[in-house]
């Protein structure tokens, strides 16, 4: 089991170490800097600022000392935001995306579970089709349409729901959440259709029957398990995916997260903070993934065993 | 008056094919206190009478067409599904063909065990958890009280069948209806589980439904046997009758299917193409602890045209020498010599003209054939990879092969999966046969197939052995299977040679306990003697 965990973590390192250079080099190449935007300034006063921050040195010297900063657990200070470092910009966004990425989750696995499950009990009827081309439906649409269709109708011409913000008023959280997860929820539909088809045709299913087991005993007992087991397994990608992918509905909804810190930092050319929270984001994406993949072994009595051996 | 008594039961699928008539009006009657064995190949509809009976065909596609199944004088056809699922586990239980997959592999067996129990009755967890370790010792499973909560992939094949025949036993059913219980099963382990089948049913005095595609494995404990083929009962009896005074041709193919003569031996003194020489196959298990010793210090020859017979349970190490021998797995120590070449020593190219030598077939003909591959692609592949033919002359190779094997030319486009488990390891034996090689293992050719089936799949090895001028290590657990096919058997146990001999000489005068162990367990052995 520990042996498991030490070389997927092992494992994670180069991964992430060839995240940061195409990152930092990427960055780099894009047209402008981080002070081109400004009113012109004095030469000298230009030449300080790009010495503070290590623009003065070879390319190759600041990817060097770069990566002696993160080693310590630093990402630099922020270009844009003087005065304040990376570390503290992401510290104050996370809370509220990782907040917002949990009720996502939570709208995704709830709607899709349910409704993977219903359209499995009886496949290729109506109640297959209609949950599976909504789920279809679901994946098409992508969060920049969804987000002001809802608003449009919940917000305002039912008037039901506030059309922004986050925390402020009561109900403010359940547009961006149903917005960020919908997506996420057609996923999950599909795969535990596909995962409960599968161990719904299984031969302990029919065991089940022959003991005179009422269906949804059948269902739930012997069948969840295993038909969700793929389901858990996608959980991990599936809240780093809303992590980082949270910054459409951030900007819709105007919430003080990660992901607007995140786009305005490209704009804005802020190198520290875009090369942070990717690295940042990228390490959450190999944690959950390793969280999940643990979790959906943990579910596998057979699997159990063999990390319990190792 | 008969605990069950079916009468013209009829039953249909309907697809988009068209109504297949899968049970076409079957009678028969099960009494309190007997075994009424039912008995036909895959397909002939044995298994569907009895799940439709119990509202376990899915329907649609299923249809009952007619006829009645009157359980204790109730027709279970006009029954609801909610009359139906009470009788289900309580007054009628199943065993199935296949424990590996019939067992919840998330669950404790102690909590599958119980389910039917807790749900049917109103007992406590306690007694239900009593009831269950009492009939887990019974049907012999050692220490009931620590595996109570352990999971389906911690026993064996043979443990899990028992604890499926608890399962089904634990409401204490009138009837039970066993759906080829012992096919997945070795022969030693398979006698075993009959007679705790046949043990249980006497002290019990419950009716039995025993499902086999096989005569020679109900000969011993059934009391009725009725024959179906494609959907009818073609001959009906009690067993003395099927046995002695059977009438129907298909009666007489499935008698006739039981592998009883021994192998002629072979003339002259041939000159030995393999020599095996103290091999060790070992398997490390991680550190500090014991390697699994699969094969240990083993030495045997193999002479040109020869037949091997390699006999033993699952675990024995068998199959673990065949691939030995191939390089399919690393050796530990030894010596293979392959017509004067030590094998365990090849690398890369050499290896690979060797390998062209020395064909596999695998038990599981469906497993071993890529399902995404025609037959064409599937025999074409190693004819050209080796050489053997070239891209204009490959196509009349291919048919060439499909002849030898005994497969239809038309069929040459086609996907595994729309063949029979019968053609299919047809195509596996043509697989083998592309890269005309003097050497074949056959693991477990035959144990996947039905009787009548792999009748004719012996004797196409046995025709093809000749033509092509064939050695052939035949490996398998079933003593029977391997006499009537190879001039020489070895028996092994644990890794270990314990006996070897001709055929003859093995069922006449067998020399160790082991070995007689595996003759008494000979499924109908009475019936050839």
């Amino acid at each position: 089991m520990w042996r498991f965990i030490g070389i997927r973590l092992l494992q994670a390192i180069p991964v992430i170490l060839v995240v940061i250079t195409v990152t930092f080099f990427l960055v780099r190449v894009a047209p402008g800097g981080p002070f081109s935007a400004e009113k012109a300034v004095l030469p000298e006063v230009k030449a300080a600022l790009e010495a503070q921050y290590r623009l003065d040195l070879p390319l190759f010297q600041q990817y060097v000392a770069y990566l002696g900063d993160l080693a310590q657990g630093e990402f630099g200070p922020s270009f844009k935001y003087p005065g304040r470092s990376v570390n503290e910009l992401i510290g104050a966004g996370l809370p509220v995306t990782a907040e917002l990425g949990l009720y996502a989750l939570l709208v995704a696995v709830v709607i899709g579970g349910i409704a993977g499950v219903i359209a499995a009990l009886k496949p290729n009827t109506a109640q297959d089709y209609i949950p599976m081309t909504a789920a279809m439906i679901g994946i098409c649409m992508p969060s920049f349409l969804l987000g002001p269709l809802l608003v449009l109708v919940f917000g305002i011409y039912l008037d039901w729901l506030p059309v922004s913000g986050w925390g402020d008023i009561p109900g403010d959280k359940i547009l961006p959440a149903i917005t960020l997860g919908s997506a996420y929820a057609a996923y999950i539909a599909r795969l535990s259709r596909a995962g409960m088809l599968e161990v719904m045709s299984q031969d302990y299913i029919r065991t089940a029957r022959a003991k005179g087991l009422p269906e949804w005993q059948v269902v739930v007992k012997h069948g969840l398990r295993g038909g969700l087991i793929p389901v858990v397994a996608f959980l991990g990608p599936a809240f780093a995916g809303l992590l980082a992918g949270s910054f459409v509905v951030e900007t819709i909804f105007q919430i003080p997260g990660l992901g607007r810190f995140y786009v305005q930092a490209a704009f804005n050319r802020d190198y520290t903070m875009i090369l942070g929270t990717t690295v940042f984001l990228s390490t959450l994406i190999v944690l959950f993934n390793l969280l999940s993949d643990i979790l959906a072994a943990w579910m596998n009595p057979r699997l159990r065993a063999q990390f319990g051996e190792n | 008056m008969s605990l069950l008594e079916v009468n013209d039961l009829a039953v249909s699928f309907v697809t988009r094919m068209g109504t297949n008539r899968a049970v076409d009006g079957i009678s028969f009657s099960v009494d309190i206190g007997k075994i009424t064995a039912i008995i036909g190949e895959s397909g002939s509809g044995k298994s569907v009478a009895c799940y439709s009976m119990l509202g376990l065909v899915p329907m649609p596609p299923g249809r009952i067409d007619g006829g009645s199944a009157l359980f204790e004088g109730q027709d279970l056809l006009q029954m609801s599904e909610d009359q139906l699922r009470e009788i289900r586990g309580r007054d009628i239980a199943m065993i199935f063909q296949d424990p590996m997959t019939c067992l919840n592999p998330f669950m404790t067996i102690g909590k599958q065990l119980m389910e039917p129990l807790l749900y049917h009755k109103d007992v406590s967890k306690q007694d239900a958890r009593a009831r269950a370790l009492e009939l887990l010792e019974e049907v012999g499973i050692r220490d009931p009280e620590t595996t109570f909560d352990n999971y389906p992939h911690q026993f064996s094949g043979g443990m899990r069948q028992r604890v499926m025949i608890a399962m089904a036993l634990i409401n204490e059913p009138k009837l039970l209806i066993a759906d080829e219980p012992t096919t997945a099963l070795d022969v030693t382990i398979q006698a075993q589980i009959l007679k705790l089948i046949a043990d249980l049913q006497k002290n019990r005095d419950i009716g039995v439904i025993f499902i086999s595609h096989d005569l020679a494995v109900v000969a011993d404990i059934a009391d009725q046997i009725v024959v179906m083929q494609q959907g009818k009962i073609v001959e009906g009896g009690d067993s003395e009758h099927i046995f002695h005074h059977a009438e129907h041709p298909y009666t007489k193919k499935l008698l006739a299917a039981i592998p009883a003569d021994s192998k002629a031996p072979m003339p002259g003194e041939p000159e030995t193409l393999i020599a095996v020489r103290n091999l060790c196959t070992w398997f490390e298990q991680g550190k500090g602890k014991e390697p699994v010793k699969a094969v240990n210090d083993v030495s045997f020859d193999i002479k040109r045209g020869e037949v091997l017979g390699l006999v033993g349970e699952s675990g024995s190490g068998k199959s673990t020498i065949g691939r030995s021998i191939l390089r399919l797995v690393p050796v530990t120590s030894g010596a293979v010599d392959f017509d004067g070449t030590d094998v365990t020593g090849l690398e890369g190219g050499e290896l690979k003209r060797f390998r062209r030598r020395m064909q596999m077939i695998f038990q599981d003909p469906f497993a071993s054939l890529n399902p995404r591959m025609t037959v064409f692609d599937t025999l074409a592949e190693p004819l050209l990879l080796h050489g053997i033919e070239n891209r204009k002359s490959v196509a009349s190779g291919v048919l060439k092969l499909m002849d030898d094997v005994g497969l239809a030319r038309n069929f040459v486009r086609k996907y595994p999966h729309e063949f029979s488990g019968g053609q299919r390891q047809r195509i596996a034996i043509g697989r083998a046969l592309a890269t005309r090689p003097e050497f074949i293992v056959a693991d477990e050719p035959v144990s996947a197939l039905d009787v009548t089936i792999q009748a004719q799949i012996l004797d196409l090895m046995q025709e093809l052995g000749k033509e092509y001028g064939l050695t052939m290590l035949f490996v398998s657990h079933d003593l029977a299977v391997v006499r009537h096919l190879a001039d020489r058997i070895l028996v092994l146990y644990k890794g270990e040679i314990v006996e070897q001999g001709t055929g003859e000489e093995l069922f006449e005068r067998p020399q160790q306990d082991y070995t007689r162990q595996l003759l008494s367990s000979i499924p109908g052995r009475a019936l050839l003697e």
